[in-house]
């Protein structure tokens, strides 16, 4: 076939793109090539294929979309992790004129691929997640309110997280860090897919989380309970209701400046160039404005899940409620108002440098107030050392200790000393660590009964616990020393010898947090093999304070047989203080939204024109640009997208229940 | 943002698509209104009425601001009522992290040029 | 339901609804389409933040003085105008069930809108063809950013309206297509008041400047 004709199909893409010159890069295919063999063979073997599809792919229920949103969290995260031991190893190894494993350009896309996959992939996913799951449930309702968009949001989050996988394989990662700072990620200096993949990947997922935002805004404001007022409402709901509208006011800001440098690369104008006016300082300018209240859409939730965990093991009431509440609403406004602290180097003089810097120390107060919260609700009460609130002490000491590193490296002239050095990749992994991931621990390990009917075994939990923070504390502790001592962050290769052992005693902390994975997969494992022991027959095994225990582990698909009235923030605590009986006559038929494989369509072909843009296979992009079209206006002329649950099904899932209930007595 | 009379909100039975209707004459107002609002400054700025430029533009932004006002009442029907004041809500969210990451952008980058001197200046110099 | 908020009368407090209705169909999405606007608002902020940190790099190419035609741009404007209230008439025409006017005024919007992309097309390629693209400065690569993520929605909105008028052919002035239509009224009514943004920063203060 003529060259031309080649161009014409496969765009970029050639037998070059395949990475089979690197034989690390190939190892790992032929992994994950059997791993996925074994899976697919697994799913067809035990004919799975179309349970998963009818039940899960096309399913419009929160509780399977947060699920489905959990399991992509998790699995990410061993590919985010991959990276960062790699990362590890490379470091440690790489002193006295050896230079390690990595050659620069695998290790360059080793850690902008940590970076992205770990906020993108892992912890928007996994906070995502938690708040589909839960927030319903704790309000009252029996969906979000925009059942399809959630499907479909999480299915654009899935296409966002295939095609960063893709570039394992399939040509190349980014080589610019998990932001992409212009010049770098210009056509000039990257001219290869690596960024293409990183902007498309992005896109893609960013439209997901945009109107997955846009969703849980609406079902937390239109969809609660009566009773349920705005101060009533649970503080993991508050916090998830802040996140969310911290998504949808700063995505968009990211898509605009994404779309902005894709302008750049493939049509060659000059917003980010040196060249014809263009200025690369607007682009770090815009994506900061995102960036920064993007660490709080992370770890608002978290805060959520650590009230809801900390009152509930110590058996009180939340401390200090409204107080709490205040605190996550100033935090959401603040969070608009710092985010210059990431680049006080670029040189906007002390003016500009000294209101942000004041505003970045001001956030920190209604955190701290947040953290009094705690302890006060902790204060003299019955504590349980469960496994949520293990993840939660583990949180208070780790987080405080990252935050005062934050609070310092708001002082301006400590930032031009400190800026992009490992002390500050000590300090973001604090908090993201200490805080959000911590946060998602204590949330998996707490609603996970509800999620599945078992508890989480508490001893591979526990083991998993321990591995994880001593490994965190191993691997970062480390990190603050050598930042103070000078060293920048994304460095492959050390010269001075003095600084190895820091970095061997990091490694061995990110060798004791694989562990930690390992034992958490394991806990898993060893939970469903014992599931029949560890069952929650209750709905509440916790002796828990919120509405989502009113129901049962699992809950029925239309969550709660009569919508719950409410009357105090505590709803199912005052319910099982003040008598409540469960109804056990009366159901009848309940409206609910159908499944549709329409999401999975859309986001597929929306994966396939990200595909498509990167390799410049520019007919792959039109056909599924204007499928999507056609399958987008097709699904509108579709009226009928609800049924109703006869009440014969209700009758009998709530008759299995009070079954349950009377075994349990 | 937590007003506790919201609570009882959520009664459904009637219909109400949480949006105000217009008539005939408020939009023909409205349309009215936008017609001298859009004139006014094309007019200010093709003929020069004005002595100085800044006058001009500061004019021509205030026709703006009330212009887009007059938008939100007649055309977009907001009012602090609809949808229980969260439409507002929303709006006035949205206008306060408009004017932050508008004007800290062009502040912040217009500190960066004057300190920095940026690369089209630079290129100038040689 | 109301009364079943505070605890009833015989003392029992009221723990559930014994007797409900659902959510009526659409019940979210008026607010939910209006959030969706507003981070839509916040994507033509951020472009126009764009515009305004870079709107006056030339890199010695042309200004906007030498480039824009304010009675071409006014034109344009009151095709924006025109078609925001014939879209009004719309949804008058609407409430009072009148299919057909509903249909004719939804059409007379629909060129209303097609003459504003077509204006704004010629202005373009006009401008390409004199040399000034988007490549020539970051003044000029905001401006046709800008400006042509505004035409992209308007095109957007066509597509949406021709395919509700489809819908209303077919299936009459059903209560999905009302709300359908209300939703796209608050997106036409919404592109008004950006383009009134456009025309005042990007266009008039540009020939000021």
């Amino acid at each position: 076939m003529s060259p031309d004709l080649l161009k014409l199909i496969f765009g970029r893409l050639s037998i070059d793109s395949l990475p089979l010159h690197e034989p690390i890069l190939v190892g790992t295919f032929v992994m994950v090539a059997l791993g996925g063999a074994a899976l697919l063979g697994g799913l067809t073997y035990f004919r799975l294929w179309g349970y998963l599809w009818r039940e899960w792919f096309t399913s419009v229920d929160h509780k399977r979309i947060g699920i489905m949103y959990m399991i992509l969290g998790i699995v990410m995260l061993l590919r985010g992790f991959a990276d960062a031991l790699m990362m590890r190893a490379q470091q440690a190894l790489a002193f006295g004129g050896s230079e390690g494993f990595l050659p620069s350009h695998h290790y360059d896309q080793v850690f902008t691929a940590h970076g992205v996959i770990m906020i993108f992939f892992v912890a928007m996913p996994l906070v995502t997640g938690l708040m589909n799951f839960v927030v319903p449930l704790q309000i009252g309702a029996r969906d979000v309110s925009f059942p399809f968009l959630n499907n479909f949001s999480f299915w654009m989050t899935v296409g966002g997280a295939v095609l960063v996988m893709a570039s394992l394989f399939i040509g190349e990662f980014a080589r610019t860090g998990w932001l992409a700072y212009p010049p770098l990620s210009n056509i000039g200096y990257s001219p290869d897919v690596g960024v293409d993949y990183y902007i498309w990947g992005l896109q893609v997922a960013g439209v997901g989380t945009t109107l997955s935002g846009i969703n849980l805004i609406c079902t937390i404001v239109k969809l609660r309970c009566p009773g349920m007022t705005m101060m009533k409402m649970p503080v993991f709901t508050w916090t998830a209701l802040c996140t969310n509208i911290l998504i949808v006011a700063s995505f968009p800001v990211l898509t605009v400046v994404l779309a902005l440098l894709t302008l750049d690369r493939y049509v060659g104008t000059n917003f980010f160039t040196n060249d014809f006016g263009g200025s690369p300082m607007m682009y770090v300018n815009l994506i900061w404005i995102w960036g920064h209240p993007e660490v709080y859409i992370l770890v608002l939730p978290a805060f959520g899940i650590f009230s809801e965990v900390t009152s509930t093991f110590s058996g009180k009431r939340l401390f200090g409620y409204t107080s709490m509440v205040y605190a996550t609403v100033v935090i959401t406004i603040l969070s608009y108002l710092v985010w210059l602290h990431h680049f006080f180097t670029m040189g906007s003089g002390a003016s500009v440098n000294s209101f942000f810097g004041i505003t970045t120390m001001i956030i920190s107060i209604p955190t701290g107030a947040k953290m009094f919260n705690w302890l006060f609700t902790m204060y003299r009460g019955r504590i349980r050392f469960e496994l949520p609130m293990l993840w939660t002490i583990a949180f208070m000491l780790t987080f405080v200790l990252g935050g005062m590193t934050g609070v310092l490296l708001a002082v301006p002239p400590a930032d031009f000393v400190l800026h992009n050095s490992l002390f500050l990749i000590a300090h973001f992994h604090n908090v993201i660590i200490g805080g959000v991931v911590f946060g998602a621990f204590a949330g998996i390990n707490y609603w996970f009964p509800k999620a599945f009917g078992f508890k989480l075994d508490p001893f591979w939990g526990k083991l998993s616990f321990w591995f994880w923070v001593t490994g965190f504390y191993l691997a970062f502790m480390p990190l603050y020393v050598l930042g103070l001592m000078g060293v920048t962050r994304r460095l492959r290769v050390f010269d001075d010898p003095s600084l190895q052992i820091w970095f061997v005693i990091a490694a061995i902390g990110a060798g004791l947090v694989f562990l930690g994975i390992l034992s958490m997969l394991m806990q898993f494992a060893v939970s469903f093999l014992k599931r029949e022991q560890l069952k929650d027959v209750t709905g509440d095994p916790w002796d828990a304070r919120t509405l989502e225990w009113a129901t049962s582990s699992p809950p029925p698909d239309y969550n709660f047989a009569f919508t719950p009235v409410v009357h105090d923030n505590d709803a199912w605590w005052d319910m099982k203080k003040r008598g409540y009986h469960r109804p056990l006559t009366g159901f009848k038929p309940i409206h609910m939204p159908s499944s549709t494989g329409t999401g999975v369509i859309l986001a597929g072909l929306a994966t396939a024109m990200g595909f498509g843009l990167i390799w410049y296979i520019w007919w792959l992009a039109a056909v599924s640009f204007i499928a999507m079209l056609a399958v987008g206006i097709g699904h509108t002329f579709n009226y009928h997208r609800d049924f109703d649950i006869p009440a014969d099904d209700v009758i009998r899932a709530e008759d299995a229940r009070t079954k349950l209930l009377a075994g349990a007595k | 943002m937590n007003t506790d009379t919201h609570a009882a909100h959520a009664d459904d039975h009637h219909h109400d698509d949480g949006h105000a209707h217009g008539t005939f004459s408020t939009y023909m107002l409205g349309f009215a209104l936008s017609v001298v609002l859009t004139a006014i400054p094309f007019w200010l700025v093709m003929s020069g009425a004005l002595p100085s430029k800044q006058i001009t533009a500061l004019v021509i932004m205030a026709f703006a601001v009330v212009q887009i006002v007059v938008h939100m009442i007649y055309f977009l029907h907001m009012s602090p009522k609809s949808e229980n004041g969260w439409s507002m809500m929303a709006l006035i969210f949205t206008i306060v992290m408009v004017v932050i990451a508008l004007s800290g952008s062009l502040w912040v980058m217009n500190h960066l040029n004057s300190n920095m001197m940026p690369m089209h200046e630079m290129t100038g110099m040689k | 339901m109301t009364v079943a908020v505070n605890p009833s009368q015989t003392g029992e407090p009221v723990f559930y609804l014994a007797d409900e209705h659902p959510h009526p169909e659409g019940y979210s999405t008026s607010l939910g389409f209006w959030i969706y606007l507003m981070s839509d608002c916040l994507i033509f902020a951020m472009l126009f933040a764009a515009f305004g940190v870079l709107g006056a790099n030339y890199a010695a190419g042309p200004a906007p003085k030498d480039l824009f035609e304010l009675p071409l741009v006014a034109v344009n404007t009151s095709m924006l105008l025109l078609s925001s209230i014939t879209y009004g008439f719309a949804m008058l025409t609407m409430q009072q069930n009148k299919t057909a006017q509903t249909q004719m005024w939804l059409a007379i919007t629909g060129l209303f809108g097609l003459a504003f992309i077509g204006i704004e097309l010629s202005e373009f390629t006009h401008m390409i063809y004199e040399g000034a693209t988007p490549q020539r400065s970051a003044f000029l690569s905001a401006f046709f950013t800008l400006v042509g993520t505004h035409g992209l929605h308007v095109s957007c909105g066509l597509i949406w309206l021709v395919t509700l008028m489809v819908q209303v052919w077919k299936f009459g002035l059903i209560e999905a297509n009302r709300r359908r239509l209300m939703c796209l009224s608050m997106f036409w009514h919404f592109l008004d008041v950006v383009w009134i943004g456009v025309f005042t920063f990007v266009y008039l203060l540009g020939v000021l400047r």
